[in-house]
């Protein structure tokens, strides 16, 4: 029914009228509740579920649901600001398909691979898959289990499940979905500094005059760092933005420096960078010649590929991937010097006027400058190397570490920093920056853990890439994927990752709040809590560690996947899963459950339920017992304290809009490596770099090398994928939301018009991008926001439907094993039909 | 729809839905029953909604969609072509919406002369809407239901 503006008045006035009149209409009838019991809405801070910035929002619940969400006013980080997608987490949880009881494949009555998902109890699905997990383990060990996580796990759960793998199962078979995200900016910044983490915060936004992004489409991916930056370059016109990417997309509509290069070729633009500094004599010699080393890292190092690829037997560094030398200033010079203006102009084709601009605002002594990047340099097969090279710049000109002057890695997802780089839980690492091959550092952790010695294996597990090719190749037998979408998200579906699922070896779980297409791939689902349904710590892209409360409960069965590592553990004793001669030297662990050895051992259950929140839900404390979030995050605290990664005391973070680590005596870091802003730096020092044992930063000097995969002549274009402002990763969240969901429905084939004419195509027509590997049907579209240039296309990946990484190569970058989505070589042909 | 749906009308009380082939392709829901290794035909291209009708907000400080068509709308460091309609000044003659009083608030929330910077990429918050039905139903409440005990 339509009513016009005057009837809808007239309708109302009845009600209006026997207000006025006081007669008793009941409540529904009235146009305007008043009455505070009724009106009022409970409101608790939460950060946002989605990426690395960190944004703190308001959350408003009444009678047990979320029912409207804003910016938190009192948070640095977005002050009352969200992004699209951060004012609609009212509704991710409301899908009707929200997943209620566990699933599992059955057929006549039990488990069988080929079955049908059916409901099962809590008690059948955990029963079923220890059985699993105990008979990969007595057939082939410890490394015939494991576990993909993520970034978007909270600090205690990463934690917990850091500690079932490593200390339980005794594999290293556990990492994040980071992996995939951060791997190659972690990777820099050990190798330049030796401690993870930017140097630099926020606040260097509005201190600084220039921002370079280099392969980081902020406007979409960090909504909210954007409005900062539009803030400063619009509010101090003599602020300079200058966008790199291989595509145009919404951050060139603030750009003052516009440059669009041919992929993989930024190597170049960084080396003629620090070649322009040198030439020009604008090197801060007092800073280089007291703070920093110079080394000459090894080349030619493969692509991380299968070992069996003529690629990887082609080259010649690849067991020594990580290796350098030492050179002098003299020699990094030289090396530099063949980056010449005219060369890297015609390399990357990017105009020589501005190279020289871009360059310009780093050599330039009396400009400030931070440089941004995301996914352009971490999903790189060289992306370690371009992390380096970026320092390399800011460290030749001494702009680092101080107010304004930031080499600044953003992070993709919202505790890619807090859960899967300080909690560890990548395979090769363990809290704070320490690493299971070092001896030292696992004694470390068994007696933090108070777990006997021998128990953490030294040889780094499986990562994501190489899980997949492990389960495909049948040595990773049971598996667990927790809290993302790796079958819609990891890179060569057909080839690897679907094979590796569904292969008859193996049984697979996957816990999510929805039936994604993970879970579809899996053999037991669990229906997970998610957000706000649990208490929750995050950690973001500036070191803040940010904690909520659990507002609602969780729908149906779902629990958090904190209760299903906890629980789960339950169903496991010592003498099934640590090594016989541990147990043998260690007789009084024998026979007790991973429960008691990794959640009773006196640091997780040492805080009483008494002291969990009065006014907020619990659910895993209230089960199990024990403030058990307290318990993991003091546990987990003491690896950072004393170590630069100082953690404030728990109750703090549930007071504060979070703080920036380390924090020491009461008061957070803003900048690193600086005297007077960070504790850790010696007194005397000015800068001292810690994280090396010299103090100094190393520049390295690393070529330009080609692509894994490059356009020929039958897949003639560059593909790169990415992210959409309105969607978060795989759309099982945002796609859920019709708002958000009819904002942008369907993934798309961005291409350039002539790209488009010269095939017959036009825009909206039915497409196959096909490469070596896979295909999707998708449509054009020529005009939208991003606009390639001639020669590449662009396709979004959270579309569940058009699964682009059926298209993608698993290429990943030999030193972080990070797979590189930007680049791969395909075609775009005609389906045929409309 | 699979049979994997019947399931979950159990579990988690989704519309009964007709069953037809076996097994649980099909289960991940935002592929309408598509089986994840296989490929189905690309939805048609959708149209932005274009009536200038004003929808409900979901609530108070949720961001309003956008009811109109925005292609080829400039915002760049040069022009602002929303705000050609939207801006205080503007909206005697366009008779469009003020974008509210937030948005002319620094972070400090001291009100500026003008809309802030911080909140001049309108499409970081507004969005247009196509004319499709959403994918999966979203059972959020309205809080007003929720205190009129509907």
């Amino acid at each position: 029914m339509k009513l016009s503006r005057r009837d809808y008045i007239k309708a109302n006035a009845v009600a209006v009228a026997a207000g006025v009149a006081g007669m008793t209409a009941p409540s529904t009838a009235s146009n305007l509740l008043t009455e505070s019991s009724k009106t009022a809405l409970t409101w608790s801070k939460a950060p946002c579920r989605f990426c690395g910035t960190g944004c703190s929002v308001m959350v408003g619940t009444k009678e047990g649901k979320v029912v409207a969400t804003h910016g938190d006013v009192k948070a640095e980080v977005n002050r009352g600001l969200n992004c699209v997608k951060g004012y609609f987490l009212s509704k991710i949880m409301y899908g009707k398909d929200r997943l209620k009881t566990p699933l599992l494949r059955m057929k006549d009555g039990k488990y069988h691979k080929e079955g049908e998902f059916t409901p099962v109890s809590w008690d059948v699905a955990f029963d079923t898959m220890a059985d699993k997990f105990k008979s990969a383990i007595k057939a082939k060990g410890p490394t015939s289990v494991g576990m993909f996580g993520s970034g978007q796990w909270t600090v205690w759960e990463g934690y917990a499940a850091s500690k079932l793998m490593k200390a339980g199962f005794a594999s290293n078979n556990i990492d994040p979905n980071a992996r995939h995200c951060m791997a190659s900016a972690v990777g820099g910044f050990m190798r330049t500094f030796g401690i993870d983490e930017p140097m630099g915060c926020y606040d260097d936004i509005e201190a600084t005059d220039a921002f370079v992004l280099w392969g980081s489409n902020m406007a979409e991916m960090h909504p909210i760092l954007w409005t900062r930056v539009a803030d400063r370059r619009l509010s101090a016109p003599n602020t300079k933005v200058a966008v790199l990417s291989t595509y145009e997309h919404r951050c060139f509509d603030l750009a003052d420096i516009p440059m669009v290069f041919t992929p993989q070729t930024d190597l170049a633009i960084l080396n003629f960078i620090a070649n322009y500094i040198i030439q020009n004599d604008k090197v801060n010699q007092d800073f280089v010649s007291k703070h920093v080393n110079f080394r000459r890292g090894n080349d030619d190092i493969g692509y991380g590929l299968r070992p069996e690829h003529e690629l990887q037997k082609k080259a010649k560094n690849v067991d020594k991937a990580g290796g350098s030398s030492e050179m002098s200033f003299e020699e990094f010079k030289a090396f530099v010097a063949d980056y010449t203006v005219e060369k890297v102009s015609k390399l990357s084709g990017v105009p020589e006027n501005r190279l020289i601009e871009l360059a310009e605002l780093y050599a330039d002594p009396n400009r400030k400058v931070v440089s941004f990047w995301t996914m352009g340099f971490n999903q790189h097969t060289r992306g370690v190397w371009c992390n380096n090279l970026i320092y390399n710049i800011h460290l030749l000109v001494g702009k680092i570490s101080t107010p304004g002057n930031s080499p600044f890695s953003l992070t993709g997802q919202p505790s890619a920093c807090g859960t899967a780089r300080e909690v560890g839980t990548f395979s090769h690492r363990l809290p704070a920056d320490m690493v299971v091959k070092n001896p030292k550092h696992r004694a470390i952790a068994e007696k933090i853990w108070k777990i006997p010695a021998g128990v953490i294996p030294p040889k780094p597990g499986f990562h994501a890439v190489l899980q997949n090719r492990m389960l495909k190749d049948g040595k990773l037998n049971a598996y667990w994927v927790m809290c993302n979408n790796n079958m819609q998200a990891a890179p060569n579906f057909n080839e690897e990752g679907y094979p590796g699922y569904r292969n008859p070896e193996n049984f697979i779980v996957v816990s999510d709040p929805y039936p994604t297409v993970t879970a579809e791939a899996a053999d037991l689902i669990l229906p997970t809590a998610m957000w706000v349904e649990k208490e929750g710590a995050y950690g973001n892209a500036e070191r803040r560690t940010q904690f909520w409360h659990q507002l609602v409960d969780a729908p149906g069965e779902a629990r958090s996947d904190l209760w299903q590592l906890m629980e789960f553990s339950k169903r496991f004793t010592t003498d099934e899963v640590w090594p016989a001669d541990v147990l043998k030297e260690n007789p009084e662990y024998k026979g007790k459950t991973l429960f008691e050895v990794l959640y009773q051992n006196g640091n997780v259950d040492k805080f009483p339920l008494e002291q969990t929140h009065k006014d907020y839900a619990n659910q895993e404390s209230n089960d199990f017992g024990f403030y058990v979030q307290k318990g993991l995050f003091e546990e987990y605290a003491t690896f950072g304290r004393g170590h630069a990664h100082d953690l404030a005391p728990f109750e703090t973070y549930h007071k504060e809009r979070g703080l920036r680590w380390p924090v020491v005596d009461g008061k957070e870091t803003k900048w690193r490596f600086k005297e007077g802003s960070d504790p850790y730096a010696k007194p005397g020092s000015d800068y001292d770099f810690y994280g090396k044992p010299d103090g100094r930063a190393v520049i390295f000097a690393l070529p330009y090398e080609p692509a894994a995969e490059s356009p020929d002549e039958e897949y003639d274009l560059w593909l790169s994928t990415g992210r959409v402002l309105e969607h978060w990763h795989s759309g099982s969240m945002t796609q859920r939301v019709p708002e958000l969901y009819k904002a942008f429905p369907d993934a798309v084939v961005f291409m350039h018009p002539d790209d488009a004419n010269q095939r017959g195509l036009r825009r909206g027509q039915e497409v196959k991008v096909v490469s070596r590997r896979g295909e999707i049907v998708t449509r054009v579209e020529t005009r939208g926001r991003n606009k390639p240039p001639k020669g590449l296309v662009f396709v979004p990946w959270f579309d569940a439907s058009q699964l682009i990484n059926k298209v993608t190569l698993d290429a990943t970058d030999p030193l972080s094993k990070q797979t590189d989505f930007k680049k791969c070589a395909i075609k775009v042909v005609a389906t045929g039909r409309a | 729809m699979k049979r994997f749906l019947v399931h979950i009308t159990t579990a988690v009380g989704l519309l009964a839905l007709a069953s037809t082939t076996a097994l649980s392709d099909g289960a991940a829901t935002l592929r309408q029953g598509e089986p994840i290794a296989s490929e189905a035909e690309a939805p048609k291209m959708n149209k932005v909604e274009n009536n200038d009708v004003k929808r409900v907000r979901n609530y108070p400080e949720q961001p309003p969609t956008i009811p109109h068509q925005t292609r080829d709308y400039e915002i760049s460091l040069n022009a602002n072509k929303c705000l050609s309609c939207h801006a205080r000044t503007r909206t005697g003659e366009s008779q469009a919406p003020m974008v509210s009083v937030t948005h002319y608030m620094d972070r400090d929330n001291q009100v500026l002369a003008t809309v802030s910077p911080r909140r001049y990429f309108c499409n970081q918050c507004h969005v247009t809407q196509v004319t499709a039905p959403p994918l999966v139903e979203n059972e959020f409440i309205d809080v007003e239901h929720i205190i009129k005990g509907e």
